[in-house]
């Protein structure tokens, strides 16, 4: 069975579009910031937010493969589709990066050559200058283009490599399960390192200042539940609209128990970092908690509630997971809380004391890059059969039960 | 002939669950099973209550965490204030974060043994308790279905024998209790 988009499906997000639009300008128009800052660390905040919601999508499901996973076969198709928006989210990503890099804004304060020139004293940063054999141009695009190389490259594979496997059958079948597992292995080998490279340089470099070895983990750990909050919902979506009538109760719960036990690997490990910085009280450390807690403490202590006590109180009975309208509320309110978290790596430290407090900038990206991200994930699923023909796991799959 | 138990044995664990999937449709009620590992989805069939083992660790849990706040309270804020790194000690809220990892702890602590300690008593087989297993070979390769006539008064233990035989039983064994 196929999925075509509704006249519904086709509106909404064009609406979602056109209003976060609006809200962008009017935002835009009230940025007085030097460069139009504001503006563009907001962009990149809602960039990144989408861009991890698909890499961590791309991560689970590769994980699938590498593991032989069998019952998640019959919602594979779903994963595809999510981690089929990689491409535009990385073009996002990049263009940020570009701008910066070119110096139309300085999110990176270390991009600004003038950091590095001892004659200039008002600019100079002995800091950056000590960081400049890893926190320079050419090194940063190096890698930057081999990560979103590789990313895009094995999301196009594993995709097409699918489609490929739905019209095999016998020994030519299992022979393809194969590559897919071999090429998993490869992908997840490269991810473990270039998630934390990612986090380091694209992210933890705005607060260029200050350095958490758990970085990486912590932001790998929010982009993969937001990952798997997205599949769960969009399951649950396709299954009220009729599709996916395979997909039974078990694997609903099996799906929500991934956002419940993800949730506590990010809070964990964000609640690691904080524990150690707070606990050593080092300024050069502490300092990035200042800036944070002491001019938001709702933002990000409201954030940490969100992402951490919701899910567990909420998401720990059996029957809380198997009922999809709950199921569905509650992970709308980690994927706003996760969007949360995105906003507070990503404004307080390129904004300084000009984020305030979340506005209608932050909000409307958010809005518009929702309805991208929408009409493109639901195009994707459109375009390849809901559920695999041929898999060697397809029977396990279906007849899945806890 | 009401205090009668019929153990009916079986090799497979599929075998089991489709004479028990019969047996219930007929009308006869399945007392118990007896199986080296736990039968995947004979819960459902023989109509066993969920278990309510994740509520009682819910609790355990609740009680340990509520412990730990108060033995931290008590011991770091309240009856002798320490100065540890610097750290506030004049409220609680202040020096939470330092308990963290203490409350956390001690929760699971109380949570895993609760449970584990619960479960074995329920289930009557704390360590030195006497089996109640009818039969050793459960524990080994057999697949046991247990039946007491006082649950199934309305059939006649023959009748109940005859539906048995038809399905790919491996032997029945009839007991007085």
């Amino acid at each position: 069975m196929n999925f075509t988009l509704s006249k519904r499906a086709r509106t909404i997000p064009l609406v979602l579009i056109i209003i976060g639009l609006v809200m962008a300008v009017i935002g835009f128009t009230g940025d007085h910031t030097d460069h139009k800052q504001y503006t563009w660390a907001a962009f990149y905040a809602n960039a990144l937010f989408f861009f991890f919601i698909a890499l961590g999508t791309l991560f689970f499901y590769v994980v699938n493969h590498v593991t032989e996973t069998g019952w998640t076969i019959l919602v594979k198709r779903v994963y595809e589709a999510i981690a089929a928006y990689l491409p535009w989210g990385a073009l996002a990503v990049l263009l940020v990066l570009v701008a910066g890099s070119a110096g139309l804004h300085h999110i990176w304060p270390w991009m600004d050559t003038r950091t590095l020139d001892t004659a200039d004293p008002l600019h100079y940063d002995a800091h950056i200058a000590l960081l400049s054999p890893y926190l320079n141009k050419p090194f940063f695009w190096i890698r930057t283009i081999l990560i979103m190389a590789t990313f895009i490259f094995f999301a196009r594979w594993f995709r097409a490599h699918s489609l490929r496997m739905d019209q095999e059958t016998g020994e030519a079948l299992i022979r393809s399960h194969w590559k897919n597992y071999r090429r998993s292995v490869v992908f997840i080998l490269l991810f473990a390192f270039f998630s934390s490279v990612l986090a380091w340089d694209w992210i933890m470099s705005i607060d260029v200042h200050w350095k958490s070895a758990l970085f990486g983990w912590y932001v790998f750990g929010g982009m993969w539940v937001s990952g798997m909050i997205t599949a769960v919902i969009l399951v649950l979506y396709l299954k009220g609209k009729g599709y996916l009538p395979q997909v039974n109760s078990s694997h609903i719960q099996d799906m929500g128990k991934w956002v419940f036990a993800v949730s506590f690997l990010w809070s964990y490990l964000y609640f690691e970092q904080f524990l150690l910085i707070w606990y050593s009280n080092i300024p050069e450390e502490s300092s990035y908690y200042m800036v944070r807690i002491a001019h938001h403490p709702w933002l990000i202590w409201g954030m940490f509630f969100i992402n951490f006590a919701l899910p567990m109180v909420l998401l720990m009975s059996r029957d809380s997971k198997r009922t999809p309208r709950y199921l569905i509320g509650v992970g709308v309110l980690i994927f706003i809380g996760h969007w949360l978290d995105t906003v507070q790596m990503i404004m307080p430290g390129s904004l300084g004391p000009h984020f305030e407090h979340i506005g209608i900038l932050e909000v409307g990206f958010f809005v518009a890059f929702l309805g991208i991200f929408i009409r493109l994930v639901l195009s994707a699923l459109a375009k390849a059969p809901l559920t695999v023909v041929a898999h060697p796991f397809l029977e396990e799959s279906v007849h899945h039960h806890i | 002939m009401v205090n009668k138990v019929i153990y009916a044995v079986y090799e497979d664990p599929e075998l089991l669950k489709s004479a028990a999937r019969k047996l219930i449709t007929a009308g006869v009620k399945v007392r118990d099973v007896f199986s080296p590992f736990p039968v995947h989805g004979i819960d459902p069939i023989i109509g066993l209550k969920r278990t309510r083992l994740g509520i009682v660790s819910f609790m355990f849990g609740v009680f340990g965490l509520s412990l730990a706040v108060l033995g931290t309270y008590y011991m770091s804020i309240y009856d002798w204030p320490m100065n540890i790194g610097g750290k506030p000690n004049q409220f609680y809220y202040q020096n939470v974060p330092g308990f963290v990892p203490v409350l956390f702890e001690f929760t699971v602590l109380c949570a895993a043994h609760g449970m584990a300690i619960t479960y074995l008593i329920r289930n009557k087989t704390l360590p030195g308790m006497p089996g109640r297993n009818p039969d050793p070979r459960s524990t080994n390769d057999k697949f046991i279905i247990e039946l007491r006539m006082e649950d199934n008064q309305q059939h006649a233990s023959e009748a109940i024998t005859n539906m048995l035989r038809e399905t790919p039983v491996f032997e029945i064994n009839e007991r007085q209790c």
